[in-house]
């Protein structure tokens, strides 16, 4: 907490020398790089939204149709994309999933940051230090010995593949970032209320959680974003179409052999990035300071 | 001589119970987590390495072979092309997210209007999923509908369509393109955050001093930075090492495995070809170049420590 209120008094008066650049330098060394990072950065979400909702017709002349504007705007892509294919599908098991996945996830970091970091039981700082080579540990290692197990333990072609193999990225995340957070809540709550008789169950539901509450919400849109944009798990542990997840089924679904429907695909593209996009704005501020604040642990 | 050990004898007791309790309660929240965790990371590892000593293949058990599989890889052109395309993969990407974020680091730390609203905005690409982020450049990387050939010909700059992903060299670059694309805002709000956190105090009296642009950021910049710049390339490095949607999506490896990397050739040895020992194998064979990389972050994190002046 006191470091992010840090950034945000150093924010405020940052660039405290810039009244020595004058303004054509400025505008050459900082608003034009400035000015094409942000083209360079977000020109392909322009392209998939004007291309999502451009006729087929103009999509594919060039000639006639300026590419970058669209001049009859259809919602013929989105129309098809939600009711002649499974998307609507897609995105409910996406939900289902990434929720399940990050409520199991939630429940067991926070347990397990209080316990390393308040608790202090022997080899807690062994065990903090395991929890963050899990995160290490990338899926791309795991997919094959997982896709194993799933097979043995019958949860082939089922969401718990998912919702039980998601929190072995989320469990290590959200632990570290949880147990830098409780770091910041003061001891002295804790021992007060142990004087006064609470069991560490109680402190932990009537003291911690209560004030760690923004750390919660990132640890939980973290969370949620990550299994929603999981990919290489839900490509090899599902199979049916009707069970796969958003990034999976538009990848394999909506493509067919030869005719690649664009507008339906970059539809799909978009649809499935605006509740990531829509979550992250309304917590945005929570997410780059969380994110400045496991940085700087 | 019996009356000390008697008033003393009950502290450690106590002491040792409470030891003990704060044991048995933090076993007990540690429980959840742990077990999600071994069961399926941890053993799962083990699990790997394991198969990659053996020939299972989907649906049939297999047998010890001993390091067979690593043998065959050994001699396999394909394999070794794909270690290739993986450093190069992983260190031209990370250079190029590096000196690009840093620089977009070091822009959104000037003083600007509108400042959040472009720290949100600039994220995007990081938020977003990234196989949906990668069709959407499968598109913009279509060999006949490109709309980056279109312009580069509308501005007579080239005289026919560039062949993205059908030519290898072209198609590495395009992969790194948009790898890199999507990597900068990660490098750029991290280092954002090192940098927010240098004291104004320290450039003032630098200028006082007469020091020059340059010279306030590689004598004040960069060294208060370095422990950052560390941690956050060594995730940068470690993400772009196992990468595997982007080019599965893309290029799947293609034009003849040109663009595989070590993760997408365990898939598609492993998964797609049914040889689950062989891509195993592969998978096992990235755990050296992670561990460097984890090493490498761990003396990160201790250079950190000593900078900051603490004991262990």
């Amino acid at each position: 907490m006191t470091a992010i209120k840090e950034v945000e008094r150093l924010d405020t008066d940052e660039g405290g020398m810039g009244y020595l650049q004058s303004l054509p330098r400025r505008v050459v060394t900082v608003y034009l790089p400035l000015l094409v990072f942000l083209i360079v950065l977000l020109f392909p979400f322009y392209w998939m939204t004007i291309t999502a909702v451009k006729p087929n017709v103009e999509m594919t002349d060039y000639v006639n149709y300026n590419p970058f504007w669209v001049v009859h705007p259809t919602l013929e892509h989105i129309r098809y994309l939600l009711f002649e294919t499974s998307y609507p599908g897609w995105l409910l098991n996406t939900v289902i999933i990434s929720t399940a996945a990050t409520f199991l996830s939630l429940a067991a970091a926070v347990l397990a940051a209080y316990a390393i970091e308040r608790l202090r039981f022997s080899g807690a700082r062994q065990v903090g230090l395991a929890v963050f080579l899990a995160y290490l540990v990338p899926p791309s290692i795991l997919f094959i010995p997982l896709s194993v197990m799933v097979f043995n333990l019958g949860l082939y072609d089922t969401p718990f593949a998912l919702i039980l193999t998601y929190p072995t990225f989320l469990i290590p995340f959200c632990t570290w970032l949880l147990m830098g957070y409780f770091r910041s809540i003061p001891f002295e709550l804790e021992e007060c209320a142990l004087i006064d008789g609470a069991s560490r169950w109680q402190i932990l539901t009537k003291i911690v959680l209560p004030l760690s509450v923004p750390g919660l919400i990132s640890a939980g849109i973290f969370a949620f974003t990550l299994s929603w944009n999981e990919f290489i798990y839900a490509l090899t542990f599902i199979q049916s179409s009707e069970k796969k997840t958003v990034p999976v089924g538009v990848l394999t679904e909506l493509v067919r052999s030869d005719v690649y429907e664009w507008g339906a695909l970059m539809a799909g593209a978009l649809i499935g990035s605006l509740p990531v996009v829509v979550l992250y704005s309304f917590f945005v501020e929570h997410y780059v300071s969380s994110m400045t604040g496991a940085v700087k642990e | 001589m019996a009356v000390p050990s008697v008033a003393v004898q009950p502290r450690p007791s106590t002491l040792s119970r409470l030891a003990e309790s704060r044991n048995t309660l933090g076993l007990g929240f540690m429980l959840p987590a742990a077990a999600l965790l071994l069961v399926f990371l941890t053993y799962p590892l083990g699990l790997g390495i394991w198969l990659g000593f053996t020939d299972t293949r989907i649906g049939r058990p297999g047998i010890f072979i001993g390091a067979e599989n690593y043998e065959y890889l050994w001699s396999d052109s394909v394999f070794w092309l794909s270690v290739f395309n993986t450093l190069l993969y992983t260190v031209s990407a990370s250079i190029l997210k590096f000196v690009l974020g840093l620089w977009l680091a070091l822009i959104l730390n000037e003083k600007l209007p509108f400042k959040s609203f472009f720290r949100a905005v600039v994220l995007l690409p990081w938020v977003v999923p990234t196989v949906l982020s990668a069709i959407a450049f499968w598109w913009i990387y279509d060999s006949q509908f490109s709309i980056l050939s279109w312009a580069l010909q509308q501005m007579g700059l080239i005289d026919h369509r560039i062949n993205f992903l059908g030519d290898p060299t072209n198609a590495r670059a395009s992969v790194i393109a948009a790898n890199v694309w999507r990597g900068i805002p990660f490098v750029a709000i991290t280092l954002l955050a090192g940098l927010q956190t240098i004291p104004q105090s320290l450039y003032e009296a630098a200028t006082l001093d007469g020091a020059s642009r340059w010279q306030l950021f590689r004598h004040v910049t960069l060294p208060l930075l370095t422990p950052i710049i560390a941690i956050t390339m060594t995730f940068s490095v470690l993400f772009t090492f196992t990468d595997f949607q982007l080019i599965y999506v893309l290029t799947r490896g293609g034009p003849v495995n040109a663009t595989h990397l070590m993760a997408t050739l365990s898939f598609q040895r492993g998964i797609a070809g049914g040889q689950l020992g062989e891509g195993a194998a592969i998978a096992v064979a990235m755990i050296p170049f992670l561990l460097a990389a984890i090493l490498f972050s761990y003396f990160g994190l201790q250079r950190r420590r000593w900078q900051q002046g603490g004991g262990d």
